[in-house]
């Protein structure tokens, strides 16, 4: 069996087949390319200089907010 | 005889104060709701004033053009609850204001109009004002698809919107969807007010 890991993206179970990615790793993956992003992992704020170091486990819950304008 | 339950609630909303970063679509109709239940002290922010453009969805009169926006809206909230404490501050805000004006405030309500200024409070108040709740409102352009609209969180940040519809020249803000996001900002501040509200038992036999 290949390593995978099952994680909560934007309130949805996701698997990858990695047994854990860096927020970079993650955005590419999904083809998250927008640039005024908010990114949140088990409630905790990742800013995007951390975006290479920040690791993503198994279970982890995870925001991608991506910010438009209007209101 | 215990006051009626809408009453209740408006007392009981009456201690908390409410913090609304922008005054367009979505702060001053959420500024208006919160009014409307009782919050008890709202602080309003905005550098802009008042245009025929921004009647199509702002919480504006035709004869408040020109004013500004924070100086009207502290008026029209006043004509509906004169009972809110209103402090206004016209002014566009920086990282540091947003920690100085806010920091005395149960709930912020980002209603800001640019993503880049939605980023910039989301990150302060995460960074500066750890542990107090953000309300945001992301994607309402356009009209109809009202079951895209909705409300999720990740710890005490709340994002209410459909999340994708941004304003451009051929999707315009309007009334209706700018409305339902601003209200649902405004439901999601009392379901945070009002999470250890208990009604009084009322008294049955004494009408």
């Amino acid at each position: 069996m290949k390593p995978a890991m099952k994680i909560m993206l934007n309130n949805r179970e996701e698997t990858f087949e990695a047994v854990q990615m860096t927020i970079s790793e993650l955005l590419a993956a999904k083809n998250f390319t927008f640039k005024m992003l908010v990114v949140k992992v088990n409630a905790e704020l990742v800013r995007r200089h951390e975006y290479d170091k920040k690791v993503v486990n198994e279970g982890d819950d995870v925001m991608v907010l991506h910010l438009i304008t209007g209101g | 005889m215990s006051a009626n339950l809408p009453e209740q609630i408006s007392n009981y909303l009456s201690r908390f104060t409410v913090g609304i970063a922008g005054c367009g679509g979505l702060g001053s109709n959420c500024a208006v709701a919160l009014a409307r239940c009782g919050v008890g002290k709202l602080i309003i922010a905005d550098f802009d004033i008042v245009t025929s453009r921004n009647l199509n969805r702002q919480y504006y009169f035709h004869d408040q053009i020109g004013r500004l926006k924070v100086h009207a809206l502290r008026e029209n909230i006043l004509r509906i609850n004169p009972g809110v404490t209103v402090k206004a501050f016209d002014m566009k805000l920086c990282v540091s204001d947003v920690v100085e004006l806010f920091a005395g405030c149960d709930v912020i309500v980002e209603a800001f109009d640019k993503a880049e200024m939605k980023h910039m409070i989301i990150e302060t108040v995460h960074l500066q004002l750890p542990g107090k709740y953000l309300v945001t409102g992301i994607g309402m352009a356009g009209w109809g698809n009202s079951d895209l609209i909705h409300c999720r969180n990740s710890g005490k940040l709340i994002v209410c919107g459909d999340e994708v519809s941004e304003v451009s020249d051929t999707l315009p803000v309007l009334a209706p969807r700018v409305g339902v996001v601003a209200n649902m900002q405004a439901n999601e501040v009392l379901s945070i007010l009002l999470k250890d509200f208990k009604p009084e038992a009322g008294d049955v036999t004494n009408h």
